[in-house]
């Protein structure tokens, strides 16, 4: 026997959902790589986290009409981060209370469709697939849509790049310089909603920052250059996603027998480790230096 | 020596592997206004953060009335460089007084006439009672500093550690601080030790300077010190000492480092802030 | 129907929800002020969702709920206080909560644990709260009350001006600990009771309202409670009415209470303004509570 059958047990490579599962999963990763910089430099992590958790709430809403849970998520995310932007999630002060407020909110809202779905018996499961995701339940219709969405959230972090860059290091030097700082802040809102989303459908709503903070986070401490820490994030992220997705199709042989792990557990905790590692690097770079 | 309130001898510092400080030796007699002038770097915070134990010394002590200092200690008094108040918090100018004088004590304050006596008393004598009822986020940057001079003063110490107090305030509001700063202290009989990159605004009112560059320091009384060739030596900078309408200016010269003896240049601008007229 | 309701509301299991929620109600009111006054809101989000991995734990070894719970929070409060003194502090939490959530969902998939018990676990099943929990969420409400009471003049301070408090001996680290450490304890008390995801809106909603309504900290504080049970107990009545979750009502009612305060306080400075064009008279000898 192989080493090959041991890492991959059989089937990995045939296995349609596995297929699927690798697309989606890297299409996402990308996203969350190159938004998730923006999000760790301009201090919206708790943003990034509420939006990921409000995506519940329209993941719900979606499963009590019957659409699919993307549609859900991304409506919900946008609306959301309108919502956070009204509300003043551009002031640096009073801005995690804003995005706390508007995340209490949602979370009754969810509170109150998912016992809707459970009600109405429409909803076997949906809570644990809408909050922790899953992976190999993704239909490969969903892949253009997927690609569709992550490609305009690359696009307008890209074109938005070196105003969004200056606005973050110093809004007012932006100001100055003629920058509509507030649009620019804006649309990178509705971008970091699109990553959310996209991440939802990968590893669930509440797990959704994960890869959109983990991977850069990390990045960000091996680089100061915010290409490549967003190059590094990609990286990072795909590696956890591809990882993750082999060690949960692999866990169906672990114990307990016939019972796989959740991909998501995987996926956060090789990103979790991942940052914890970025720190050891820097700790070692800081003390020989 | 013992008589000091304060006495720094042979400290020295090292952050990250750099002597930030090094022989540091001054002493601060009772109720003495002394001045910490240095440029921007020159390590003024570092050595109020020794001070007050909050930056572990390599090299030699500081004695805080005679004794090696401790870090609880109603002694010295500190009103901060950088401070951000919030707006948004509920805490008015009175209550943040209040809080100088038992915030360490554990629970909630009981209102007692006599503490409340001594709020308003500190508040008179740093003139804040017009405000006093506003929440302090929502006061101007001198209103703010006089709040914070009460909190510090309230609990009595014996000496007064202000860090950079002006740096954010226009020349009139600067000039009420150091005024008020000059006037409680001695009433008080409480030592002052102020830290600025800005010289005039203090000149009328200090008693000693002690001056910091590159990590190290050297003090004497303001006729010792304000004379060109010594604030030339300091700020490495040609620096011309001037009299106007019996006021003492300290202007900087258009001289660079290597001409500092050679300056016959027109003066050019005011060190480092402007001067008014 | 409305009489024989309002007469039922008040019977049976439905007065454990009114004593426990009150409770409740009570620390959340009290430890969320420091919350709020402190930016503490992510953490005040993280700790409760990050014991969900806690109470799922306990859920898989077979031990009570609110230990598994109390352990997660504790964890949760260490490693967020640890980690973030050096790093991003928004992104550290994310990922400490992300971590310890994507643990729970392994612990939930291991032990095939019902989804109703999942959901009553994010939000709460405060009408199905049993007489053996009264006693010990008293005592830990007590506990946390005291505890606040306590610290309350350095933790003033040090919210207020961290350097100043440094200088006087009251260091800013362990200030922050110990107030995780309230919070933690906080958390394990109440999750049972409204859930991981609604004590969040009540300990940011009702605290945010009141300190826009007063600018006493003492008259805050007290604000800040009565806020937090209005919400809470009209929640239960309104819930008790309809069949719809009291998740619905307490997080949607926490934003409606912050809303009107923030209105309330905006109109009354504009009414202000108009009168006196700066600084107010004083309101009578001020208590310094």
């Amino acid at each position: 026997m192989s080493l090959g059958f041991f890492v991959f047990a059989p089937g990995f490579w045939d296995n349609e959902a596995v297929h699927v599962a690798l697309a989606v999963g890297t299409a996402v990763a990308i996203v969350a790589g190159v938004v998730g910089v923006f999000t760790v430099m301009r201090g919206q992590s708790f943003a990034g986290e509420s939006l990921g958790d409000i995506g519940t709430t329209g993941g719900s809403a979606a499963a009590l009409v019957g659409a699919g849970p993307l549609a859900g998520f991304v409506a919900v995310d946008v609306l959301a981060a309108a919502a956070m932007e009204l509300v003043g999630v551009q002031r640096v002060r009073g801005r995690d209370l804003a995005t706390g407020i508007v995340l209490g909110a949602a979370i009754g809202l969810a509170a109150f469709f998912l016992y809707l779905d459970s009600t109405q018996g429409s909803g076997n499961g949906s809570t644990v697939t809408i909050l922790f995701g899953s992976i190999f339940a993704i239909s490969s219709a969903t892949i253009p849509a997927v690609v569709g969405l992550a490609a305009l959230a690359v696009t307008m972090i890209v074109v938005l790049y070196r105003p969004l860059l200056l606005a973050t290091v110093s809004p007012e030097m932006a100001a100055a310089r003629g920058i509509p700082v507030r649009l620019v802040g804006a649309l990178y809102l509705l971008a970091l909603a699109l990553a959310t989303a996209l991440a939802a459908i990968t590893i669930g709503t509440i797990l959704s920052t994960a890869l959109l903070i983990g991977p850069a986070a990390a990045a960000l401490r091996l680089t100061r250059r915010p290409l490549r820490a967003m190059l590094g994030a990609t990286a990072i992220g795909i590696g956890a996603v591809w990882l993750g997705i082999l060690l949960a199709y692999d866990s169906y042989h672990w114990p307990p027998h016939e019972h796989g792990w959740p991909v998501s557990f995987f996926v956060v905790a090789l990103v979790f480790l991942g940052y914890l590692a970025s720190g050891l690097v820097e700790w070692r770079r800081e003390r020989g230096a | 020596m013992n008589e000091a309130v304060l006495s720094v001898e042979g400290l020295g510092v090292r952050i990250a592997g750099r002597q930030v400080l090094d022989g540091i030796d001054f002493a601060i007699a009772p109720g003495q206004f002394t001045g910490l002038i240095g440029s921007n770097g020159a390590g003024k915070t570092t050595l109020f953060r020794a001070i007050l134990g909050l930056q572990p010394a390599t090299d030699g002590r500081i004695l805080v009335d005679g004794r090696p200092r401790t870090r609880r200690t109603d002694s010295i008094g500190y009103v901060p460089q950088k401070f951000l108040l919030d707006p948004d918090l509920p805490l008015r100018g009175r209550d943040l007084v209040g809080l100088g004088l038992d915030a360490r004590k554990l629970g909630f304050a009981v209102n007692r006439r006599r503490k409340r006596e001594l709020v308003e008393e500190m508040l008179a004598a740093v003139g804040a009672e017009a405000f006093a009822d506003t929440r302090v986020g929502r006061l101007s940057g001198g209103e703010q500093q006089r709040i914070l001079i009460a909190h510090a003063l309230i609990s009595g110490p014996r000496l007064l550690l202000a860090d950079e107090p002006l740096a954010n305030l226009d020349l009139r509001s600067a000039q009420e601080v150091v005024a008020l700063l000059a006037r409680v202290c001695r009433e008080r009989g409480v030592a002052v030790l102020i830290s600025a990159h800005e010289i005039n605004a203090l000149l009328p009112v200090m008693d000693r300077i002690v001056y910091l560059a590159h990590g190290r320091a050297a003090g004497g009384t303001s006729e010792e010190v304000i004379r060109p060739d010594v604030l030339s030596r300091l700020y490495g900078h040609h620096v011309d000492v001037i009299d106007v309408h019996g006021r003492v200016l300290i202007v900087a010269g258009a001289g660079d480092d290597e001409d500092l003896h050679g300056c016959e240049e027109t003066v050019e601008h005011a060190l480092p802030g402007e001067v008014a007229p | 129907m409305a009489a024989g309701a309002g007469r039922l509301m008040f019977e049976g299991f439905m007065v454990n929800a009114w004593e426990v929620s009150g409770i409740v109600a009570v620390v959340a009111g009290v430890v969320g002020f420091f919350t709020v006054l402190r930016g503490s809101v992510f953490a005040a989000h993280a700790i409760p969702n990050g014991s969900f991995a806690g109470a799922a734990g306990a859920g898989l070894v077979g031990v009570s709920t609110i230990f598994g719970l109390g352990v997660a929070a504790f964890v949760g409060a260490l490693g967020i206080g640890l980690l973030g003194r050096r790093g991003r502090h928004d992104a550290v939490t994310a990922l400490m909560l992300v971590m310890m959530l994507a643990t729970g969902a392994l612990f939930v998939s291991l032990g095939n644990q019902y989804e109703p018990a999942v959901y009553a676990l994010l939000f709460g099943e405060v009408l199905g709260v049993s007489d053996n929990q009264l006693w010990p969420t008293l005592v830990l409400g007590l506990v946390c009350v005291a505890a606040i009471a306590a610290l309350y003049r350095p933790l003033m301070l040090s919210s207020a001006l961290p350097e100043v408090g440094e200088a006087r001996g009251i260091g800013a680290f362990r200030i922050e600990l110990a107030f995780l450490g309230v919070l933690a304890l906080a958390t394990a008390m109440t999750v049972p009771v409204v859930g991981t995801l609604l004590i969040f809106s009540l300990m940011i909603g009702a605290p945010a309202a009141a300190r826009s309504l007063t600018d006493r900290p003492g008259v805050a504080m007290a604000l800040s409670v009565v806020l937090a049970l209005v919400v809470v107990w009209s929640a239960i009545a309104a819930s008790y009415e309809t069949d719809w979750p009291v998740g619905f009502f307490v997080g949607t009612g926490s934003a409606a209470v912050f809303v009107a305060a923030r209105l309330w306080q905006a109109g009354r400075e504009r009414f202000a303004r108009r009168r006196r064009p700066r600084g107010r008279q004083p309101e009578g000898l001020g208590s310094v509570a």
